[in-house]
């Protein structure tokens, strides 16, 4: 039940899930960085096209499709931005549509902050998703973290715009 | 002979004293001996390093003699490192060779003061070197005050050949420590993080060097990110965090690396990631952050029995632990007031007190192998400093303001500091990052040429 008010939310936010900026006049996501998903792991985020058949239910396609596959954070920041935390309700739909699906939480820093620091700083943030989505009903056997620190940049560059975007928890379907 | 008791005082009789050296390092045995004649006790030459800025002592550093072509050729290589490692401590010139009168075959009667006096050298360093039937070579040395014309020290080493770096660097630390009062720091090697590639893509190998850069070698393939290796205090092991890949994931654990046998291990299995490993001043412990629910502590693991010691506890990040040199406190990294900062504890987690008090954020803070200082990174209206404090957190001072400086790590003297600076990446994504030397006063920063980008330095304690 408690998920019909999730599932409201969710619409509204992947309508928004386009246009919403990254923090200072970073450029919009799915667009304009650009070379930063040309080799990470994860795609970049979702541009909704219609009637291609979806990928399959459960996968990290699918996932990063309908949800998306990452939150963002300001900057030596962990809780979950209030524009963020509708993008993690959503992940907790989609994980309760897809029951069998294990998922880590890799959290990620900027590169302004030292490397020890850092990887502590994208533990919290990758546990302050697996916190969510555990107060959401999630099972906590369900989800496992891991900390990056500044290791593993989503975007190219050192500026304001590829910090915004680097400071982030992504989501991996194991 | 062998008594290891050494005056503190700067007298001019001759250092007595013997050297053993750890066979595994050397497989060799090697002997410092006196031979020196104690010169008159006078006014002694002193390079002082008390002061800021330091006009170097101008020093002659002769080829070591040899007679036949193999010992001429050790006798110059061992000269240009010793000349190397003291001009670049900042601390000495040493003199144009073009300019020395006397040669290297009549200094074995002794030097001709007048001669290096011209020159303006105020040391001279000369010696010889000399193979032995059993295919050794005997290294000597000695070390003049040339205004006062007085012997300060000479010590003779015997040796496998292919030790002559080695032997350059012990010189080297005697001379240092004869002129300036303070143990050299020569002898030791930097263990970094090798790195190449754009941001996203950076393959980071484990990697160990000499001080000076030589005798470079890389200890890890490259397959899997290593992050801030520490040396034990042995100087034979090395604690690193690695991103072990197993089945599609990357997992972060603390590892152990022995020099000597080239093995790999896992420091322990532990219920949350672990990272920011460093061995305690006795090596009986690696202290390190473990998250366990999620929030990183401050952890003191015992190496003989494994068991982990909790020595943090606050819902703030505890990171970045270093012992004081006696292993009765601790030094850490945390943002339990609000911001990341630095705090000093007992070695059992008690007397927690914060040190920093500026504005801005700090890091990675190490206590100084003298027990005085806490070096640390700071960021402050988006730059990056290396400073030092007191262990008191009182007379903090920058000693280098950058786009991105990171990470100090002590020379064993306490003296030296070595960090990391990165450059703003471009829009490809390509970085450089270069391993620097300076002294504590902020003067003399050197880059440590490495043959890729370098990050993460930590300096060795002086190898036995």
């Amino acid at each position: 039940m408690r998920f019909s008010l999730v599932t409201t939310v969710f619409a509204a936010m992947l309508l928004a899930a386009c246009s919403t900026p990254s923090e200072e006049g970073a450029t919009t996501s799915g667009g304009g960085a650009g070379s930063g998903s040309t080799t990470s792991s994860s795609s970049g985020d979702t541009t909704q096209s219609s009637t291609i058949p979806g990928p399959a239910a459960g996968t990290q396609e699918d996932l990063t499709v309908e949800v998306g596959d990452r939150v963002f954070f300001d900057f030596d920041q962990f809780n979950i931005r209030a524009d963020q935390r509708g993008t993690v309700e959503a992940l907790a739909v989609w994980l309760d549509t897809n029951p069998a699906t294990t998922l880590t939480i890799e959290g990620h820093a900027d590169e302004r902050g030292t490397r020890e620091y850092n990887l502590a700083l994208g533990e919290r943030r990758a546990n302050s998703v697996r916190d969510y989505l555990i107060a959401l009903g999630i099972n906590p056997g369900r989800l496992s973290t891991v900390s990056f620190g500044e290791e593993r940049p989503a975007v190219l560059g050192s500026n304001e715009s590829a910090w915004a975007q680097n400071r982030r928890g992504a989501f991996v379907v194991n | 002979m062998t008594s290891m008791q050494r005056s503190k005082s700067r007298s001019a009789a001759g250092v007595c004293r013997s050297l053993f050296l750890v066979p595994a390092l050397l497989a060799a045995s090697l002997v410092a001996a006196v031979f020196t004649v104690p010169g008159p006790a006078q006014a002694q030459l002193q390079v002082d390093i008390t002061r800021g800025f330091v006009e170097p002592l101008p020093i002659a550093i002769t080829d070591l003699f040899g007679e036949v072509a193999d010992e001429q050729k050790l006798g110059g290589d061992i000269a240009r490192v010793v000349a190397a490692n003291l001009e670049r401590s900042g601390l000495f010139r040493p003199v144009d060779k073009r300019a020395f009168i006397q040669d290297a075959s009549s200094l074995r009667n002794g030097p001709r003061y007048g001669d290096w006096r011209l020159i303006n050298a105020q040391a001279l360093v000369a010696g010889n070197v000399q193979m032995q039937a059993d295919g050794r070579m005997r290294v000597q040395f000695r070390l003049w005050d040339v205004f006062s014309e007085a012997q300060m020290t000479g010590l003779q080493y015997t040796t496998t050949v292919t030790n002559w770096r080695n032997i350059a660097h012990r010189i080297s630390d005697q001379i240092y420590q004869r002129l300036t009062g303070e143990s050299g720091y020569f002898t030791t090697q930097i263990v970094y993080i090798a790195e190449q590639g754009p941001q996203n893509r950076r393959i980071k190998r484990l990697a160990i060097m000499d001080q000076d850069g030589e005798n470079h070698r890389f200890l890890t393939a490259g397959n899997e990110i290593v992050l801030t290796p520490r040396f034990s205090p042995s100087t034979r092991e090395i604690t690193y965090l690695a991103f072990q890949r197993t089945g599609g994931r990357e997992v972060p654990r603390v590892y152990l690396f022995n020099l000597d046998t080239g093995q790999q291990e896992v420091l322990g299995e532990f219920p949350g990631m672990t990272f920011a490993p460093r061995f305690s001043t006795d090596g009986n412990t690696v202290t390190l952050s473990m998250a366990k629910d999620g929030n990183s502590e401050v952890y003191a693991i015992d190496l003989r029995t494994r068991r982990q010691q909790r020595l943090t506890n606050h819902p703030g990040i505890d990171t970045s632990p270093s012992f004081s040199p006696d292993s009765s406190q601790i030094v850490f990294n945390s943002d339990r007031g609000g911001r990341p900062q630095l705090y000093v504890m007992n070695r059992d987690g008690s007397n927690v007190r914060r040190i920093s008090r500026g504005k801005g954020n700090y890091f990675t803070p190490v206590w100084s192998p003298r027990g005085d200082l806490i070096a640390f990174t700071r960021q402050h209206a988006g730059e990056f400093y290396i400073g030092i404090m007191r262990a008191d957190g009182s007379g903090e001072r920058m000693l280098v303001r950058d786009y991105n400086v990171e990470a100090p790590t002590w020379a064993p003297n306490g003296r030296v500091l070595s960090y990391f600076r990165t450059t703003r990446a471009d829009s490809q994504g390509r970085i450089t990052s270069k391993i620097f030397t300076i002294d504590l006063t902020g003067f003399n920063e050197r880059e440590l040429v490495t043959p890729l980008d370098g990050s993460d330095p930590a300096w060795s304690p002086l190898i036995p």
